[in-house]
């Protein structure tokens, strides 16, 4: 082995030092357990999902169209959908424009599901693959999108919604207007 | 009054620890360290069993019994909870590092008296501080009056038999490393390091490693069975933090032994011994100061964060300021040619520290890039798979050929010979790989390659190098890489997996194997209700066994876990998790098969057998009569 160069053997205090600086740094920061999507501040993709037995579908175009709107990601065999159903039905009556994506869902499925359940969506979209759930930054079922009117996701709701929930994402839609 | 004792036993404890401490400066009280050192065994001991007892008989005066127990807990809970949470795991971790100190006074001092004196001197510094953190920022003993009359309960993720022994392993590794850590330290000081310095040392890194081996391969079995997510390894920033120090003790390992033998690497080996048990403190740093949320973060409290922070920066900052300061009047070893035993060590420790490197910088960017831009990215399994498994397979090539080459320069010539049946073995597992298996993922095929190049060629050197302790352990580690590597490979390649929704009597088909819904119903334990679905498996027809897959719901705290089904074949293992009813009588069931994947903490044990079988061979080399025929120590001889 080579002479230790006498310089180098100051490098790893100085690496740790670096290191040191910036766990300091980094103590007491609030925690973020959960991971934002990044699309939020982004337009939304652009796509076209096939409607519900023919009926009108969901794409980018029908989210620029000036007025926000919630678009919920939802599944039939998802059971927090149906726990967040009623207050679904409640933004609806408050005067919210919702759409759906029913992500890695048979048609029939789906049926049923808004049968039970009730439909509060304005558009729903079939998205069987569960593209359009990545495409948005979606990690899981259910999720709700604050799309404004020109079809920027401004706000990403993870979860079931509760009852508590529903005045902060009337908020939400209220200042993307 | 019992934990006042506890408590009041702490302090006694810190007495002990700074006398320890003292015996760094001389003055005459270096004599009582070996004496300190017992005493704070002791002391820490009853400490430990005062915390026990009040979690045993749930003293819900006893703030932390309080917030980790209930009177419903089984027994085993009960005591695995008085380290399942932040203090009760430091007090263990200060007990481990205790019972080293005591082991260290009472092993012979064959490096001298005041080189031993040094060490505790060290390792009463650690202790010190970590035992004031438990006494001014994290008391365990903290009474909560008047007492309420039932407990929180704890977290029922650990409450589990592994639980049991994986911290407990986990500390003995880490604080193993503490030793080595005060032996370069004192080393350092003394300018004293040679291949008696390796020789002592070898010992407590060889445990260490065995047991860090052991402690991680149990953690990483406790979430394949309890996470229920159908892995193993997830490149965690918990995970990696236990698999750093490991790292860096496998480097350390094997270059301790080339000191030991042929006097080189001096200081190279003396910033491993450092780095370990650094890597150790900077792990139990990130996963209890709050800056990552998981099951282990038990302490969301900056302040404790910031006393922890101030520990790390006296330790690591110390010892590597000694190092700066000291490693460079430490003369050089002895050189040797590139194609050598030595040459071939050294690119083994250059691979692991390219591996403890990137698995640094994707643990730790992360944070930084966070703190820095605010921006959030996620690393995770692409960036590790695709850093680390290469690395690993360039040094499962080296781990074949380094054995059969001499200290010092080595000829080649011998060589074809001697991997002749292991390259035979590597093409001839390629090949049944990718013609019967239908193999076709490169890195699956270059995995079982390595995984029958280097077990052949470690059964192969077990059957010619002759089998002394040395050998065993050295071929018996290896092998254990194989098999691990086996396992690795085949579980991920061979793999297949269904998530599909069933009602009671449907039957899904996978690769030959039938699973049957044949019921799902609730089941109560002690502290929880479940749902509990039966899987009838059968294999082109004939039972096998049944799955009972679990969703449970723990009152106290009120959580959800799942409990995987699963049933261990010979070929492999059978794992079910059953997830949520759809509201129309048909259940979420993901089913795996996963081939060999016990092979993964096999090869585990096996490699920390072969640690402990080369302990039992240094166990003999102590013996006056083996000590004949090394080289001395470089520089001054410490007075005996």
């Amino acid at each position: 082995m080579m002479t230790p160069n006498r310089a180098l053997l100051v490098l790893p205090l100085l690496l740790f030092a670096v290191v040191a600086v910036f766990l300091v740094g980094n103590l007491g920061r609030p925690q973020q357990a959960v991971l934002k999507s990044a699309m939020v501040g982004k337009p939304v993709p652009q796509f076209a999902l096939p409607g519900l037995d023919g009926g009108p579908g969901l794409s980018s175009r029908d989210l620029a169209g000036g007025a926000p709107a919630l678009v919920n990601v939802f599944a039939s065999w998802c059971l927090p959908c149906q726990v967040e159903a009623p207050h679904l039905a409640t933004l609806a009556r408050q005067g919210a424009t919702l759409h759906g994506i029913a992500v890695r869902d048979g048609p029939a499925d789906t049926r049923d599901f808004l049968a039970k359940h009730g439909n509060p969506f304005a558009r729903v979209g079939i998205d069987r693959g569960g593209q359009m759930m990545l495409a948005l930054g979606s990690t899981g079922v259910p999720e709700t999108f604050v799309v404004d009117g020109r079809g920027i996701i401004r706000y990403q709701h993870l979860g079931d919604i509760k009852a508590v929930d529903v005045a902060n994402l009337l908020r939400e839609l209220e200042r993307a207007r | 009054m019992i934990p006042e004792i506890g408590h009041f036993a702490l302090w006694l404890a810190a007495a002990a620890a700074l006398v320890k401490a003292l015996s760094l400066a001389g003055h005459g009280v270096e004599r009582l360290a070996v004496a300190a050192a017992l005493a704070q065994l002791l002391f820490v001991l009853s400490s430990f069993a005062a915390l026990s007892w009040a979690f045993m008989v749930s003293d819900f005066s006893v703030q932390l019994v309080t917030t980790n127990s209930h009177t419903l807990k089984p027994a085993l809970y009960k005591f695995t909870g008085v380290w399942a949470n932040h203090e009760g795991s430091l007090l263990l971790w200060v007990l481990v590092l205790a019972l080293a100190g005591a082991a260290v006074a009472l092993a012979p001092a064959t490096l001298g008296l005041r080189f031993r004196q040094r060490v505790l001197g060290v390792m009463g510094l650690v202790s010190l501080g970590f035992i004031a953190f438990l006494l001014l920022a994290s008391n365990p003993f903290e009474r909560s009056l008047p007492a309420p009359t039932e407990g929180q309960g704890l977290n029922p993720l650990l409450q589990d038999p592994g639980l049991a022994f994986h911290p407990p392993l986990l500390y003995i590794g880490y604080v193993g490393l503490s030793v080595a850590f005060a032996f370069a330290v004192a080393a350092m000081l003394e300018g004293n390091v040679g291949p008696r310095w390796a020789k002592a040392v070898r010992p407590w890194v060889l445990w260490a490693w065995s047991f860090l081996t052991v402690g991680v391969a149990l953690g990483s079995y406790w979430a394949y069975y309890e996470l229920g997510w159908g892995g193993w390894w997830f490149w965690d920033p918990v995970e990696n933090a236990a698999l750093m120090p490991w790292i860096a003790a496998t480097a350390l390992l094997h270059s301790v032994a080339v000191l030991a033998r042929r006097d080189a690497l001096r200081s190279w080996t003396l910033l491993l011994a450092v780095m370990a048990f650094s890597l150790s403190m900077l792990g139990t740093f990130i996963v209890r100061s709050g800056l990552l949320t998981s099951v282990h973060a038990f302490a969301v409290d900056p302040t404790r964060g910031l006393f922890l922070m101030a520990l790390l920066a006296l330790y690591v900052g110390g010892a590597l300021g000694v190092y700066a300061w000291k490693a460079g009047s430490v003369p050089v070893g002895e050189g040797f040619e590139p194609v050598s035993r030595e040459g071939a060590l050294v690119a083994n420790n250059l691979l692991l520290s390219c591996m403890l490197g990137v698995v640094f910088i994707g643990t730790l960017y992360p944070m930084a890039l966070e703190g820095l831009t605010g921006k959030q990215i996620s690393v995770g399994p692409p960036y590790f798979n695709a850093t680390v498994v290469p690395l690993l397979l360039a040094m499962v090539v080296l781990m074949a050929i380094g054995p059969w080459l001499s200290w010092k320069q080595s000829g080649t010539a011998h060589l074809p010979a001697r991997l002749l049946p292991a390259g035979v073995a590597a093409a001839a597992a390629t090949v049944v790989a990718l013609a019967l298996f239908d193999v076709r993922a490169t890195i699956a095929l270059l995995g079982f390659a390595a995984a029958f190049w280097l077990g052949v060629a470690s059964l192969q050197i077990l059957l010619k190098q002759g089998l002394t302790y040395g050998v065993v352990g050295m071929a018996l580690a290896h092998f254990g890489v194989a098999v691990a590597i086996l396992g690795a490979t085949a579980s991920g390649a061979l793999q297949r997996e269904a998530l599909v929704s069933m009602r009671v009597g449907d039957v899904v088909e996978m690769d030959g194997w039938q699973a049957r819904l044949i019921d799902v119903r609730p089941v109560a334990g002690p502290n929880w209700t479940a749902l509990q679905a039966e899987l009838q498996i059968s294999r082109h027809g004939a039972e096998m066994a049944i799955l009972k897959p679990q969703s449970r719901t723990f009152t106290r705290p009120a959580m959800e876990t799942t409990e995987a089904g699963l049933q261990a074949f010979w070929r492999g293992d059978m794992y079910a998790v059953l997830g949520k009813p759809d509201g129309f009588g048909r259940w979420q069931i993901h089913l795996w098969f996963k081939p060999l994947v016990r092979l993964i903490w096999a090869g585990a044990f096996l490699m920390a057998l072969g640690g402990v079988v080369a302990l039992a061979g240094r166990a003999r080399v102590r013996l006056p009569k083996r000590e004949r025929g090394w080289p001395g120590a470089f520089g001054p001889q410490p007075a005996e």
